[in-house]
C-alpha cells in the first residue's frame, strides 16, 4: 500500500470517497508525486469522484436490451461461411453467424469440436516431447500404422505394420515386436479373434469361414482405437510465441476435455476446449461463463467485430449460466423458464402455454416486460421504474 | 352492470378451466338458432348474432348492457351440447390421467409413501421454478406400471390413444376362436415332443367338470376367467386376443368427476381452478359477436366471419344430435354424429390438428378458429398485443437536407397539420391558442380541435374557426398543430439498437419528404434511395420531457456498443475535411470567410500568413481550428497515415479525415462527446458538415469512369503481371500432374493445389492493383475517397482500374457447373486459372462473357448469403432481446430482472458504463491529468472548475431554440 506517505487528513478524505480501491490507490500515488495542500487533495478527490461517476452506468439502465442490440446488430454484419481458424489454416471451424447462434443456443455438441491444448515444462519446448503427447490424444486407427489386406483364399485378414510409424507413435516403446504384441492384443480383445502375430505381421480370421464375416471383420478393423482418445481425430502441432519464449501449443479437431486434462505434460490451468458443456463438466459452471465469454468475443473478433464491448458478452453469459446450469437463449432455455404465461405466450407455441397455464391454475402477477405491454401498463424498467414526483421549489 | 365492468389497472391475471355452470352464468343467452339473420336482415332470437351477445352496427343499442357499439365490449353466449366432447388442447393430459388413475375408483394408482415422494418434487420444482411437468409425467409413468389400484385392487388396462380425441381401453379378452384354439392345443405335436391331451386329461389338470370341458371344447360355452387361466396354463397356449374398448367421452367425465381432488393436487393441478371432468366439454361458450364481426359487402350481402360459420356448424350437428336421440335412432348413427360433434368443437378450437382435415371455407381456404387467431407473428399476442397501432404517426419518404441541424427533421407540413399537439390554455399562451384556432384546420400553425373545460369537443372549420377563437378561454385545451421546435421521435426499420429510434426537433417544410441531416444516416442505417421513415408525435408532456432528456439525437451520439460516437462526418464531408487539411491549402480572404458561413464563426482569426503580393491568406488547418474548442489537446494517427496534432485547439499537423472526425470512431468527435458535452459535440459535428460540404464545393469534386483509366505503359504491366501468375499457376499444375507437389500439413494435394493457385492469383491482383495505384495522382478522386476512408477502398480501385481477381463460392475457386469442367467451353479436368473463375479484366475495360458468368455466380452467392444472414440475424436478435429484456441496473449497482432476481453483482464486472467508456480503454479515468488540472489550470470561471469538481452540473440544453443562451455564455 502506497497509503503511508500521505497524512492523515489527506487519506480521511480520500477514504470518504465512494471510489474502488484501485482508483483510490492512483489518487494516493498522483498526491504523493506532487506537492499537494489538504484543499488541494480533497479537490483532486472530488473531480476524481465525479468523473468516476459519470463513467459508471446509470441506475434503472435497462442494460439488459441494450446488450441484446449490441450483439444482435451486429450479427447482420457477419458472414454465414465456414472458414478456416486464424493462423490454424489446418483446421475448419464454425465462425460468424453460425457459431454464435450455436453459442447463445447452448448446443450440446458444436458444429466443429475442437482444443487448444497448452502443454508444461519441457513438453512445450521439447518437440519430441510435444509430438508424444500428440500421440497420447490423437487417435491412432489402423489405417495409419501399416496397410490391411484380406486374404479370402485362407479367410484372413493380414496386417502389415510400418515399422517407422510405430517407433514414431509409441516412442517410449523400444522394441517392435513388442509395439506390435500390443497392437495385436488390442484386436482380440476388440474384435473377440484369435490373432497370430510374427513380427510386424498380424493376422487373423473369422471363427468360420464366411466371406461377410471377413469383410465385417475389417471394417470393424477400421474403427478400432489403438492408441489415443477416440473423439479426436486429428492433433495438429503448431509453435507459438509467448512472453517466455517461444512453446508448442496442439490444436485437435474433436475435443475430449475431460480426458486431456489427466494427460501428463499437459498444462490443464490453460487448455480449452470450444464446448461450454465439456467445461461445465469438467471445470464447472463459473469456467462455463468464462468460456462462452472468450468464444462469443473470439467469434466477433474473428469477423472484425473486436468493437463490441465485452461487458455486453458478460451479461449474456451470466444470464445463460445464472442458474447454476448452462440454459440455452430461446424457447427450451430462458425464455421458455420465465415465471410469467403472457411473456412466455407472447414468445413462441402461444396456445400452449396458456393451455398448460390454465391446468396449473398459474397467475400472472404482471412484473415483466413484455407483460405489462401486452396488458397496457407502463414497463418497470428505465424511467417507468420511477415513482417520483417533481417538487414545486426552484433554486 | 358494475360486475362487468373491465378494470382500470390490471394487478395479476389468473389461468384456470371453466366450470359448465360458470360457462351458463356468465352467458347472455342460450343458443339454439344455427341461422345468423333472418329475412329482413334482423338477428334471429337465440341465433349466432343475437342482440344480446353484443352490438356490432352502429346506431343499435346492446340488450344486455344497453351501450352502443364501440363501448359494448360483448358478452358470452351458450350451446348445451347434446353430448361432452373432448377438449382437443387437453387430449395428451386426458391420455395422462386416463393412464394413471383407476378405471374404477378414479384414484391416482400411487401408493402413500410414492404420493408423497412426486408431492415434495412438485413442491421443490415449484420453488424452484422448474418445468413441473417433468414431475407430473414421472408420477404418471410411476402410476402406469401398477396393473392393479392398490385402493380398491381393480386390475388396470392400458390406454390406447387415437389422435387426436379417440380413446380406447386395452383388455385381454377371450378370444371367438377359443375352442379351435384348444383343441389344436390337445392334438400331439412331434417337433415339440408333445402327446395327445386327451379331455378328460384336461379336466383332471384343471380341475374342471368334464362335461363343461367337453362343452367348452365344442365351443358351446365360454369358459370364465379363472377356467380360462387354467385351461392356458395346462395347454400353454394364449385363449386371449386384444379388444379396444372405446371410452366415450361422457365415460371419461365420469371417471374423471371422480377423481379426488388431493390426487388431481399431485398431477400439478389446482382443483379449485381447474378440475378435470371440466376438460371434458358439456357447455360450449359462444363467444360475443364482437369477436366475430359480420362484414357487409359492397353488394349488400353480409359475409360472416370464421368463428361463426364454424358456430353454425357445431349448433346445427347438435341439434340433428338431439332430434336423433329422441327419435330413438341406433347406436351407429349416434355414434357417428357425436363424433361428427366432436370434429367441429375440436375445428373450432384448433383447425391445424395433425391428423385431422382442416374444416374448410366454401371457397377451399382452411378457416381461422380460435388457435389460430392467437398464434405466430400476427397472431393476437405477438400482432395485436405486444405490438400495437398507434395514432399520431406518419410515414414518407426521407430525403437529405444538410442545413438542418442534425437533432432536426424536416416535417412536411401535410403531415404537421395532421400531428397535433395538445396546448393547456393559461393566460400566458392564450394568445397563441387563439391565433392557432384562428388561423383553422387548413393553415399551417393552425388547429384542429378545441375541448372545452366541460369537456365538450369541438372540431375547429374554415368556418367556425374565427368565431371560435374568440371564445377560448384559459382552461380550454387547443388541438395545435405541430410547430418548429416540437420534439417527436423518429424511427427506421429494422429497429437493431436504441439509435433507430430517436428524438427529432420538428422543423415544418413545404413538399412531401421527411428531411434529415446526413450525419444521422449511420446509426438509423439510412440511404436516400427510398426508404421512408415512421414519426410519432408525443402526446403527454411526461413522454416529451423523457424524449428530449434521453432520446434527442444528440444524446445518442455515442454508442452503448462500442462505447465511442456513432453519429459523425460521413462520404463527402469526409472528402470535404480531406481537401481542406491534407495539402493544407491557402484561402483568402473572400474564400475563407465563404467556408465558414454555415458556422456560428463570424470573424475569421488573425491570418495565417501573407502571400508574396501582400494579400493575408488563411489556411485549411486554420481555418477548420476554429471549429475546436479552445482548450483541445489532442494526437492520434489519421486514416490517410500522418499523425495529427492538436494544441491549444489549434490543428498544428496532420490529415483530418475518417479517424478524425467519422461516424463510428472519429478521435475528435469522440473526446469532445465524452470530454465537453453532447451539446458540444453536436454543435461541432453540425458545423463540421457545414464546413465541408462548403469546401468539397469550392474544390469541386467528381468521378467518372477516366478517373479509373492507367495508362498504356502501366496497363502493360498489369498484363505482364497476370501473364506471370498464369505461368506460375501452369507450373504448379504441371507439379501436381507429375505427382510432385507436396502436400500441406493436414490437407490433401489437391486442396493443397487449390489453396496455391488461389494465392497465386491473389497475389497477381494485388500487384496489379499496386501497379494501378501507382499510377494515380494523390488528387485522383477515388484515390482521395479511398485514403481518407470517405468511400470504397484500394480494393475497389484495383477492380476497376488494375484487375477484378478471382471469383469464390463458398470460399473455394468456382467448381460447380458440368461433368468435370464449369462450362462447356473448357476440356475437362482444366486446373487453369481462366477455367475456375479467375476474372483478368478490370470493370473498366469490361468483362468477357466467360467472365461474366463467373463473376454473376460469385455476386449471387453473395445475395443469397445476405437474404439468409438477415432472417438469422434477425431471429438472434429476438431471441437476445426476449431473454435480456428484463435486465434492469440498479441503485446499488446490481443487475437485476424484474422479479428482483440478481444476475451480475455489479454489471460487466466493474459497473462500467459502455456508453461512456470504449471497450479497449484500460482505465477510463485518468487519475493523473485531473491531479494534473486542479493543481496548474486556471480555470476561467468559478463556475467551470466547481463544474470540473462534480459540484454542479451545467443544465442541460433542451432545445437548439434555446441555443442562444449557449452562444450568449460563450464556450470558445
Amino acid at each position: 500500500m502506497t497509503r503511508a506517505n500521505v497524512t492523515d487528513d489527506i487519506e480521511a478524505i480520500v477514504e470518504d470517497t465512494d471510489l474502488p480501491r484501485r482508483l483510490k490507490d492512483d489518487v494516493y500515488s498522483t498526491i504523493e508525486e506532487r506537492d499537494v495542500t489538504v484543499e488541494e487533495a480533497d479537490q483532486i478527490a472530488k473531480a476524481v469522484q465525479s468523473r468516476y461517476q459519470e463513467t459508471r452506468v446509470d441506475p434503472l439502465d435497462p442494460v439488459g436490451t441494450v446488450s441484446a442490440q449490441s450483439i444482435g446488430e451486429p450479427g447482420t454484419q457477419m458472414t454465414m461461411n465456414t472458414f478456416h481458424y486464424a493462423g490454424v489454416a489446418e483446421i475448419d471451424v464454425t465462425q460468424g453467424l453460425p457459431r454464435l447462434i450455436e453459442l447463445v443456443d447452448a448446443r450440446k455438441t458444436p458444429d466443429t469440436p475442437m482444443m487448444t491444448v497448452h502443454l508444461e515444462d519441457e513438453y512445450a519446448t521439447d518437440r519430441e516431447k510435444a509430438h508424444e503427447v500428440v500421440w497420447k490424444i490423437e487417435a491412432t486407427r489402423i489405417l495409419a500404422l501399416g496397410d490391411i489386406s484380406t486374404n479370402v483364399a485362407d479367410m484372413l485378414v493380414q496386417i502389415d505394420l510400418n515399422e517407422e510409424t510405430l517407433m514414431e507413435r509409441w516412442p517410449t516403446v523400444d522394441q517392435v515386436e513388442d509395439v506390435a504384441e500390443e497392437i495385436a492384443e488390442t484386436i482380440e480383445s476388440k474384435l473377440a479373434v484369435q490373432t497370430r502375430q510374427a513380427g510386424t505381421m498380424i493376422e487373423f480370421g473369422p471363427e468360420e469361414p464366411s466371406y461377410r464375416d471377413l469383410l465385417q471383420l475389417v471394417e470393424e478393423l477400421r474403427e478400432v482405437v489403438f492408441k489415443g482418445i477416440e473423439d479426436i481425430s486429428r492433433v495438429v502441432i503448431r509453435k507459438e510465441e509467448t512472453d517466455e519464449g517461444e512453446e508448442f501449443v496442439l490444436y485437435t479437431e474433436g475435443s475430449a476435455f475431460g480426458d486431456v486434462l489427466g494427460i501428463e505434460g499437459i498444462d490443464a490451468s490453460r487448455t480449452t476446449c470450444n464446448n461450454i458443456h465439456e467445461i461445465y463438466r469438467n471445470l464447472g459452471i463459473e469456467a462455463a461463463r468464462e468460456t462462452l465469454i472468450n468464444e462469443t468475443m473470439h467469434t466477433l473478433e474473428e469477423q472484425g467485430l473486436d468493437d463490441v464491448n465485452i461487458r455486453h458478452l458478460m451479461l449474456v453469459a451470466d444470464i445463460m449460466t445464472n442458474r447454476g446450469e448452462i440454459e440455452s437463449i430461446g424457447r427450451h432455455g430462458i425464455s421458455g423458464n420465465k415465471e410469467s404465461v403472457l411473456a412466455r405466450a407472447a414468445y413462441e407455441v402461444t396456445v400452449n402455454h396458456l393451455l398448460d397455464a390454465a391446468i396449473h391454475g398459474e397467475v400472472d402477477v404482471l412484473e415483466g416486460v413484455i407483460e405489462n405491454v401486452i396488458v397496457g401498463k407502463p414497463v418497470q424498467l428505465g424511467t417507468g421504474d420511477v415513482d417520483l414526483r417533481m417538487g414545486a421549489s426552484q433554486d | 352492470m358494475s360486475a362487468q365492468q373491465t378494470p382500470k389497472s390490471i394487478s395479476s391475471i389468473s389461468f384456470g378451466l371453466m366450470d359448465p355452470e360458470e360457462y351458463r352464468d356468465m352467458s347472455a343467452t342460450k343458443v339454439i338458432t344455427a341461422d345468423t339473420y333472418d329475412d329482413d336482415g334482423f338477428p334471429i332470437d337465440m341465433g349466432l348474432m343475437d342482440p344480446r351477445l353484443g352490438v356490432i352496427d352502429p346506431g343499435l343499442e346492446c340488450k344486455t348492457c344497453g351501450k352502443h357499439s364501440g363501448s359494448c365490449n360483448g358478452h358470452f353466449g351458450h350451446i348445451e351440447l347434446a353430448a361432452p366432447v373432448i377438449h382437443v388442447g387437453f387430449n395428451k393430459l386426458i391420455r395422462r390421467l386416463l393412464r394413471g388413475t383407476c378405471r374404477e375408483c378414479s384414484r391416482l394408482c400411487l401408493d402413500e409413501r410414492e404420493r408423497e415422494e412426486f408431492e415434495d418434487r412438485l413442491e421443490r420444482s415449484e420453488e424452484l421454478g422448474k418445468d413441473v411437468n417433468d414431475v407430473t409425467k414421472a408420477a404418471i409413468r410411476q402410476a402406469r406400471k401398477k396393473d392393479r389400484c392398490p385402493f380398491c385392487g381393480e386390475p388396470q388396462y392400458d390406454i390406447k390413444h387415437e389422435k387426436p380425441t379417440t380413446y380406447y381401453e386395452v383388455q385381454d379378452v377371450l378370444s371367438s376362436e377359443y375352442s379351435q384354439r384348444i383343441v389344436a392345443a390337445m392334438e400331439p405335436d412331434e417337433e415339440a415332443g408333445r402327446e395327445r391331451t386327451t379331455p378328460s386329461e384336461l379336466a383332471d389338470e384343471t380341475g374342471i367338470d368334464p362335461s363343461r370341458v367337453q362343452e367348452i371344447i365344442s365351443g358351446e360355452f365360454r369358459p370364465r376367467q379363472d377356467d380360462r387361466r387354467a385351461i392356458e396354463s395346462a395347454l400353454d397356449v394364449d385363449l386371449t386376443e386384444e379388444d379396444e374398448n372405446k371410452l366415450m367421452p361422457s365415460d371419461i367425465r365420469d371417471w374423471f368427476e371422480d377423481i379426488p381432488d388431493e390426487d388431481v393436487e399431485v398431477l400439478g393441478m389446482k382443483p379449485a381452478r381447474s378440475r378435470p371432468e371440466w376438460m371434458i366439454l358439456t357447455v360450449l361458450p359462444v363467444p360475443p359477436v364482437t369477436a366475430r364481426p359480420s362484414i357487409t359487402l359492397d353488394n349488400g350481402q353480409r359475409s360472416e366471419d370464421d368463428l361463426t360459420h364454424k358456430l353454425v356448424d357445431i349448433i346445427r350437428i347438435n341439434q340433428r344430435f338431439m332430434e336423433n336421440r329422441e327419435a330413438g335412432a341406433p347406436q351407429l348413427i349416434i355414434e357417428d354424429l357425436w363424433e361428427l360433434l366432436q370434429y367441429h368443437v375440436t375445428t373450432f378450437m384448433d383447425n391445424e390438428i395433425s391428423g385431422t382435415p382442416p374444416a374448410r371455407h366454401r371457397s377451399g381456404r382452411p378457416l381461422k378458429t380460435l388457435s389460430q387467431r392467437l398464434k405466430g407473428k400476427e397472431g393476437r399476442f405477438r400482432g395485436s398485443l405486444s405490438g400495437k397501432r398507434v395514432n399520431f404517426s406518419a410515414r414518407t419518404v426521407i430525403s437529405p437536407d444538410p442545413t438542418l441541424s442534425l437533432n432536426e427533421v424536416g416535417v412536411p407540413d401535410r403531415v404537421a397539420k395532421e400531428m397535433t399537439q395538445t396546448m393547456n390554455v393559461n393566460e400566458r399562451n392564450l394568445d397563441n391558442a387563439r391565433r392557432y384556432v384562428a388561423n383553422g384546420p387548413e393553415a399551417h400553425p393552425g388547429a384542429n380541435y378545441v375541448k372545452r373545460p366541460d369537456g365538450r369537443r369541438l372540431k375547429v372549420t374554415e368556418k367556425n374557426c374565427e368565431e371560435l377563437a374568440e371564445k377560448v378561454e384559459p382552461g380550454w385545451e387547443v388541438s395545435r398543430h405541430m410547430i418548429d421546435g416540437d420534439i417527436i421521435i423518429f424511427n427506421r426499420q429494422p429497429s437493431l439498437h436504441r439509435m433507430s429510434i430517436m428524438a427529432h426537433e420538428v422543423v415544418v417544410m413545404p413538399y412531401k419528404t421527411f428531411r434529415l441531416n446526413t450525419t444521422v444516416c449511420p446509426p438509423y442505417n439510412a440511404d436516400f434511395d427510398g426508404d421512408e421513415m415512421n414519426m410519432h408525435a408525443l402526446q403527454n408532456e411526461e413522454a416529451r420531457a423523457e424524449a428530449r432528456v434521453l432520446m434527442r439525437v444528440q444524446e445518442q451520439i455515442l454508442s452503448p456498443r462500442f462505447g465511442e460516437n456513432i453519429i459523425g462526418a460521413i462520404q463527402d464531408h469526409i472528402s470535404g475535411t480531406y481537401l481542406l487539411t491534407h495539402t493544407n491549402p491557402e484561402f483568402n480572404e473572400t474564400q475563407a470567410l465563404d467556408l465558414l458561413r454555415a458556422t456560428r464563426i463570424d470573424e475569421l482569426p488573425p491570418e495565417s500568413g501573407v502571400d508574396d503580393d501582400g494579400t493575408p491568406y488563411w489556411t485549411g488547418r486554420d481555418i477548420f481550428s476554429e471549429l475546436l474548442p479552445d482548450d483541445l489537446d489532442l494526437t492520434f494517427t489519421s486514416e490517410a497515415g500522418d499523425d495529427v496534432i492538436i494544441e491549444e485547439g489549434q490543428l498544428v499537423e496532420g490529415t483530418i479525415d475518417d479517424s478524425a472526425v467519422g461516424g463510428f470512431g472519429g478521435e475528435i468527435v469522440d473526446i469532445i462527446t465524452k470530454e465537453y458535452s453532447n451539446t458540444r459535440a453536436r454543435i461541432f459535428v453540425n458545423e463540421i458538415a457545414a464546413l465541408a460540404m462548403r469546401s468539397i464545393m469550392h474544390f469541386g469534386f467528381s468521378i467518372g469512369i477516366d478517373d479509373e483509366s492507367v495508362p498504356e505503359a502501366a496497363e502493360a504491366q498489369i498484363t505482364e503481371a497476370i501473364d506471370n501468375a498464369y505461368d506460375r499457376v501452369e507450373e504448379l499444375i504441371e507439379t501436381y500432374e507429375r505427382g510432385e507437389l507436396e502436400s500441406l500439413p493436414g490437407r490433401t494435394v489437391d486442396e493443397t493445389l487449390e489453396m496455391k493457385i488461389m494465392q497465386t492469383l491473389g497475389k497477381a491482383r494485388d500487384s496489379a492493383g499496386d501497379i494501378a495505384g501507382d499510377h494515380f495522382d494523390d488528387d485522383n478522386p477515388a484515390v482521395v475517397m479511398a485514403e481518407s476512408g470517405a468511400r470504397g477502398s484500394m480494393l475497389n480501385l484495383t477492380q476497376m482500374a488494375g484487375c477484378v481477381g478471382q471469383q469464390a463460392v463458398r470460399g473455394e475457386r468456382i467448381n460447380r457447373g458440368y461433368e468435370d469442367r464449369t462450362l462447356s467451353h473448357f476440356k475437362q479436368n482444366d486446373l487453369s486459372s481462366d477455367a475456375h473463375g479467375f476474372v483478368e479484366a478490370s470493370y473498366r475495360s469490361g468483362l468477357n462473357p466467360k467472365e461474366f458468368f463467373f463473376h454473376a455466380m460469385g455476386g449471387r452467392e453473395g445475395l443469397v448469403d445476405t437474404a439468409v444472414r438477415t432472417s438469422k440475424s434477425g431471429y438472434l436478435q429476438r431471441r437476445l432481446i426476449n431473454a435480456l429484456s428484463e435486465l434492469e441496473a440498479q441503485y446499488d449497482g446490481t443487475v437485476r430482472d424484474t422479479s428482483d432476481n440478481i444476475v451480475q453483482f455489479e454489471f460487466g464486472e466493474d459497473g462500467t458504463s459502455p456508453v461512456q467508456v470504449s471497450s479497449n480503454e484500460e482505465t477510463p479515468v485518468d487519475v493523473e491529468e485531473i491531479a494534473d488540472s486542479v493543481l496548474d489550470a486556471e480555470f476561467e470561471s468559478e463556475s467551470i472548475k466547481s463544474e470540473f469538481l462534480g459540484e454542479r452540473t451545467e443544465p442541460t440544453n433542451l432545445s437548439e431554440h434555446t441555443d442562444d443562451w449557449w452562444m450568449a455564455e460563450g464556450d470558445d
